[in-house]
């Protein structure tokens, strides 16, 4: 933008120094997005948001919490009870949590249902699924932190699935805890996990992801590319600039996110005790099991997929697979249609066999083992699994509908 | 699309329905009703009186719990302060709510330190609580003579001269277990054999305003978090609407 140099005052000043006006072009003022953006279209710049609402809490949080194995607890007690609005900046942060990962698996659902992984738009989801990655390891990390007796015992469930590795397990588990058991040193680790480490990179990939996604440009719900057709000035015909159409219009989607984030905060914190489980009210105690060990619910599914099978170091196996086959999701569509809109009756009923599996794993991933529900699980897994195979084999020679050559 | 959704909510529709039912006895439920303060003043006397020689409520404060039921700093210290430092000093009013006995003097005479209650009706739940306090019964198999039907005693009843002393109505049931009739015996109800200082009745309402406090003491800050969370949706409310219609302005031109 050789024009900005020329202009006077702070933003001349300022332009001729660091890219300040360019970046606020190339981003948001004069970053073209196409105009049919609909519902699953609000999800990223939530997640964006909820980001934003966990860095702000947990900085607050972190001035009160201590990382120590007799205070941990007593710590968020009087983070509650004593800190002016304290229970507030604990309840945004626990709900938001779970917020985060509603925001994202709707997000990613989005991007499966639109094709938004699909060429040229690999790298966006490689960065989507790293974050993703990271996020998981964040809310474990930081779930030990309140150190009640489902932070302790989650913690020593998931930890001790790196012993069914052979050979390296048992020191690899180690090696992780820094104790034989559960311990303060485990506690002080994952702390500095949880606030400085996993953050750093957690935005990091945020802007990576922001980054290509903003080269390649933004897929749409009829997953076809707006850059075909320009006008004279070189801009897409049926891109409108996202600032300020989809800023006002991610605002309503923020304010309608804030009601029912405010619903859950205000007047539902535990959420039945899916969000806040109530053995966590308790005090972390490493000579008592819990009767009932479930993992927050956005684990349940991979924890409902590990408990299928019979064989430990195959459940390990099968559930990091699982995680996995969401990375290769691009590779192994060989479709060239992107839209749900335009593909097979095939693709629409292995994608309902995805989210029914998806969310019956979940369910029963927090409900205590029985035959049935072992049998359940074990027929959701290969449905979970199935959505990948079936998507390699339908997409090779797919019976597509024509697909649009412009955004009606 | 409307097809696929009825099949899916269908295949997931037998995942619900499997519950784990309760069996103990009593299974009672209750509503806390939160605005009764003379009922939570109550249950508070019952706690320091009875609960508090064992167990503490060492995250609350004495003062605080004044302020929220509406007791001032000299009526807490006079009705519900009974507990004295190390030096033989009165408990002061800001302090925290810790048990008469020392933890050393617990672990002593228990082997084990007593549970802290401040968030056992989180932990819990009230109906847990409501039904346990109301299950002690006579069994001299035991060794404190006693035994409790929602949770194989744990402790002794401190509330029998309230509640007095009551005996287990059991039937015998059948289960067939692989193939074998297994039989076993359950809790039906409850006899009074020695009645207490005080009625059914009375002491029912004891145990409600003891839950109640304890729910109280769970989570002091509730009402504050109800009653902001209101405003902040109302004020959300609003916002919408204006952020609605300046949306609606700026894309009245993109068809």
């Amino acid at each position: 933008m050789s024009d900005n140099s020329s202009k006077n005052g702070i933003m001349g000043w300022i332009d001729a120094r660091f890219p300040l006006t360019k970046m606020w072009e190339e981003h948001l003022s004069k970053y073209y997005a196409p105009k049919n953006f609909n519902f699953w279209y609000f999800f990223g710049s939530l997640a964006l948001l909820v980001l934003v609402i966990q860095i702000v809490t947990g900085i607050f949080l972190t001035m009160h919490y201590k990382p120590d194995g007799d205070l941990a607890f007593i710590s968020v007690e009087y983070i509650m009870r004593d800190v002016d609005w304290g229970w507030l900046i604990r309840y945004l942060h626990s709900t938001g949590s779970s917020a985060f990962f509603i925001v994202v698996y709707l997000h990613m659902f989005r991007g499966v249902m639109y094709g938004s992984y699909q060429k040229p738009r690999e790298l966006i989801w490689l960065f989507g699924m790293f974050i993703y990655l990271a996020l998981m390891a964040e809310a474990f990390m930081g779930y030990l932190l309140p150190w009640g007796q489902m932070s302790y015992w989650g913690a020593q469930v998931i930890i001790s699935l790196f012993g069914a590795i052979p050979v390296i397990g048992d020191d690899l588990t180690l090696w992780i805890r820094g104790d034989f058991v559960i311990a303060d040193a485990t506690l002080h680790r994952f702390f500095a996990l949880h606030v400085v480490a996993v953050p750093l990179v957690l935005i990091m990939l945020v802007v990576m992801h922001i980054l290509a996604l903003h080269e390649v440009g933004s897929n749409n719900p009829e997953g076809i590319e707006i850059k075909k057709y320009k006008d004279e000035d070189g801009n897409p015909l049926d891109g409108i600039p996202f600032h300020p159409y989809y800023s006002v219009k991610d605002l309503v989607g923020v304010v309608v996110f804030l009601i029912l984030f405010s619903v859950v905060v205000f007047f539902m914190p535990e959420m039945g005790g899916y969000f806040l489980e109530h053995a966590n009210f308790v005090p972390a105690n490493q000579y008592q099991t819990p009767e009932h060990i479930a993992p927050v619910w956005y684990f349940t599914p991979y924890y409902a997929i590990l408990r299928a099978v019979p064989d430990k170091l195959i459940g390990v196996i099968l559930m990091f697979a699982a995680i996995f086959m969401l990375f290769i999701l691009p590779w192994i569509d060989r479709g060239k249609v992107h839209s749900i809109r335009y593909r097979s009756t095939s693709f629409k009923w292995l994608l309902a066999m995805l989210v029914v599996s998806f969310v019956g794993l979940g369910y029963l991933g927090a409900l205590p083992l029985s035959d049935i529900r072992t049998f359940f699980a074990r027929v959701y897994s290969i449905g979970y699994f199935g959505f990948f195979l079936g998507l390699w084999w339908i997409s090779k020679n797919e019976k597509t509908k024509p697909v649009p050559e412009r955004i009606q | 699309m409307n097809k696929v959704l009825i099949i899916v909510a269908t295949l997931l529709s037998p995942v619900m329905a499997w519950g784990v039912e309760s069996t103990t006895y009593p299974n009672d439920e209750i509503e806390i009703d939160w605005d009764d303060k003379a009922s939570m003043q109550r249950g508070a006397r019952t706690f320091v009186n009875y609960c508090m020689s064992c167990h503490s409520a060492a995250y609350s404060r004495y003062n605080r719990v004044g302020q929220d039921l509406g007791i001032s700093d000299e009526q807490v210290l006079e009705n519900l302060v009974f507990t004295t430092d190390v030096n033989g000093e009165k408990t002061k009013v800001g302090e925290l709510m810790k048990a008469t006995m020392t933890p050393e003097y617990a672990e002593k005479a228990f082997g084990v330190v007593p549970l802290d209650l401040s968030l056992i009706a989180r932990s819990r739940g009230v109906n847990w609580l409501y039904n346990y306090l109301r299950a002690f019964h006579v069994d001299e198999s035991n060794p404190l003579g006693m035994d409790n039907s929602v949770l194989p005693v744990a402790m002794p009843h401190v509330l029998v001269e309230l509640q007095g002393y009551q005996k287990a109505k059991k039937v015998t049931r059948v289960k067939r277990i692989n193939n074998k009739d297994v039989e076993y015996e359950v809790i039906v109800g409850f006899d009074l054999i020695k009645p207490g200082s005080q009625s059914k009745a009375e002491y029912d309402q004891t145990v409600y305003d003891l839950v109640g406090f304890l729910d109280y003491l769970s989570e002091p800050y509730r009402q504050t978090r109800i009653d902001v969370g209101k405003g902040v949706i109302i004020f959300l409310l609003i916002f919408l609407v204006l952020v609605y219609f300046l949306k609606k302005e700026f894309w009245k031109d993109i068809h």
